[in-house]
């Protein structure tokens, strides 16, 4: 099956009901995705699938052919860290660091969707992340710095509003 | 009696007994979908309130998910897939998983008063009752009610029951009951 992965082209010889996060370790060595608990309740197996958050531990493998998925390995440009890693190492905010890489890549997408997020706006986006040593406090400050310096290159301050299903 | 009240008696008289008996069969039909739409596969996603609901008691869903985190970053899609990994107690999957507008809330209404809603363009997504119809019997996330997997519950009604009454009440023009 063809996949697209952090920007390269790749195939794997796996079934369709593969977990991703079975073929981004165990076929393609990115072991920085991490296996928490299998069933999309701590958020430890979080990768981008086109731009959007996904837990790669209940995403099979039919779901994501031919699409862009980007994991923590793919963040860096040019050996240069997106400004959430670097914010990380900033703030210190691993401890055990089990859980980070998933932390990381929805705080990614939670600047996507709210370029300033407040307090309220990070618990929400943040809740499903799971991280049993407690790095809440810093896991917030390093997503504050990040947006700063993000903001401070592009400039963007737009909201959002709850959203819902209306048709 | 009023000129209004009289105005009605008359139109019934004047329908004749065929046309009262449309009514109590859609009435009748209507108690059929409103236990469908209150069983919690149903319900749990046309919550009222912000906080989707989760298993048969309908308890607010785990992680503190609400409105505002779909808005931010986390979609129900980011858990619930569109086929998903198959296993007990994993997240359900459909295409599309999705909360209802405020709305459209089944939670805490009664029968009278979710009829009504049904009803109502601002309340119904702006349909009539033959769009209504058409929804409930193609609506990828309706016909998920009946196949949820995982060892969950069902409504008791059959989704051709349930399709059933609805064009039975539909037919009889959507006759809500009284409070």
């Amino acid at each position: 099956m063809k996949l697209t992965v952090n920007g390269a082209a790749v195939e794997v010889e796996a079934t369709g009901d593969t977990p991703l996060l079975w073929v981004l370790r165990d076929h393609l060595d990115m072991t920085g995705t991490r296996f928490g608990c299998g069933m999309a309740q701590c958020g430890a197996c979080t990768v981008h699938l086109d731009g959007l958050p996904i837990r790669s531990c209940v995403t099979p493998l039919s779901e994501v052919a031919g699409r862009r998925i980007t994991t923590i390995e793919g963040l860096a440009r040019d050996d240069v860290l997106h400004p959430v890693q670097q914010a990380w190492i900033d703030h210190s905010v691993p401890q055990c660091g089990y859980c980070q890489s998933g932390q990381i890549m929805s705080a990614v997408a939670l600047l996507t969707f709210v370029p300033s997020p407040t307090d309220d706006h990070i618990d929400r986006a943040m809740s499903a992340n799971i991280c049993r040593c407690g790095t809440y406090p810093r896991i917030k400050a390093a997503i504050k710095d990040a947006a700063a310096r993000i903001n401070g290159a592009m400039g963007s301050v737009d909201q959002p509003a709850p959203g819902g299903r209306d048709e | 009696m009023s000129r209004g009240s009289w105005l009605a008696v008359s139109l019934v008289l004047a329908a004749g007994p065929a046309a009262a008996e449309e009514t109590d069969e859609g009435l009748a039909a209507f108690t059929t979908i409103y236990g469908v739409l209150q069983h919690p596969r149903c319900l749990n996603c046309h919550p009222d309130g912000d906080k989707p609901l989760q298993y048969d008691d309908s308890r607010p869903h785990t992680m503190e998910v609400d409105r505002m985190s779909m808005a931010t970053g986390l979609p129900c899609n980011t858990c619930h897939r569109v086929e998903g990994v198959d296993g007990e107690g994993l997240p359900p999957a459909n295409d599309p998983w999705l909360m209802a507008p405020p709305s459209q809330a089944f939670q805490g209404r009664t029968e009278a008063a979710l009829c009504a809603q049904l009803k109502d363009p601002a309340t119904n997504g702006d349909r009539d009752l033959a769009a209504l119809l058409h929804h409930v019997g193609h609506d990828a996330l309706v016909l998920y009610g009946w196949s949820p997997g995982g060892g969950r519950t069902t409504p008791e009604s059959s989704h051709a029951e349930f399709v059933a009454a609805f064009q039975t009440w539909v037919d009889a023009g959507g006759p809500c009951p009284s409070e």
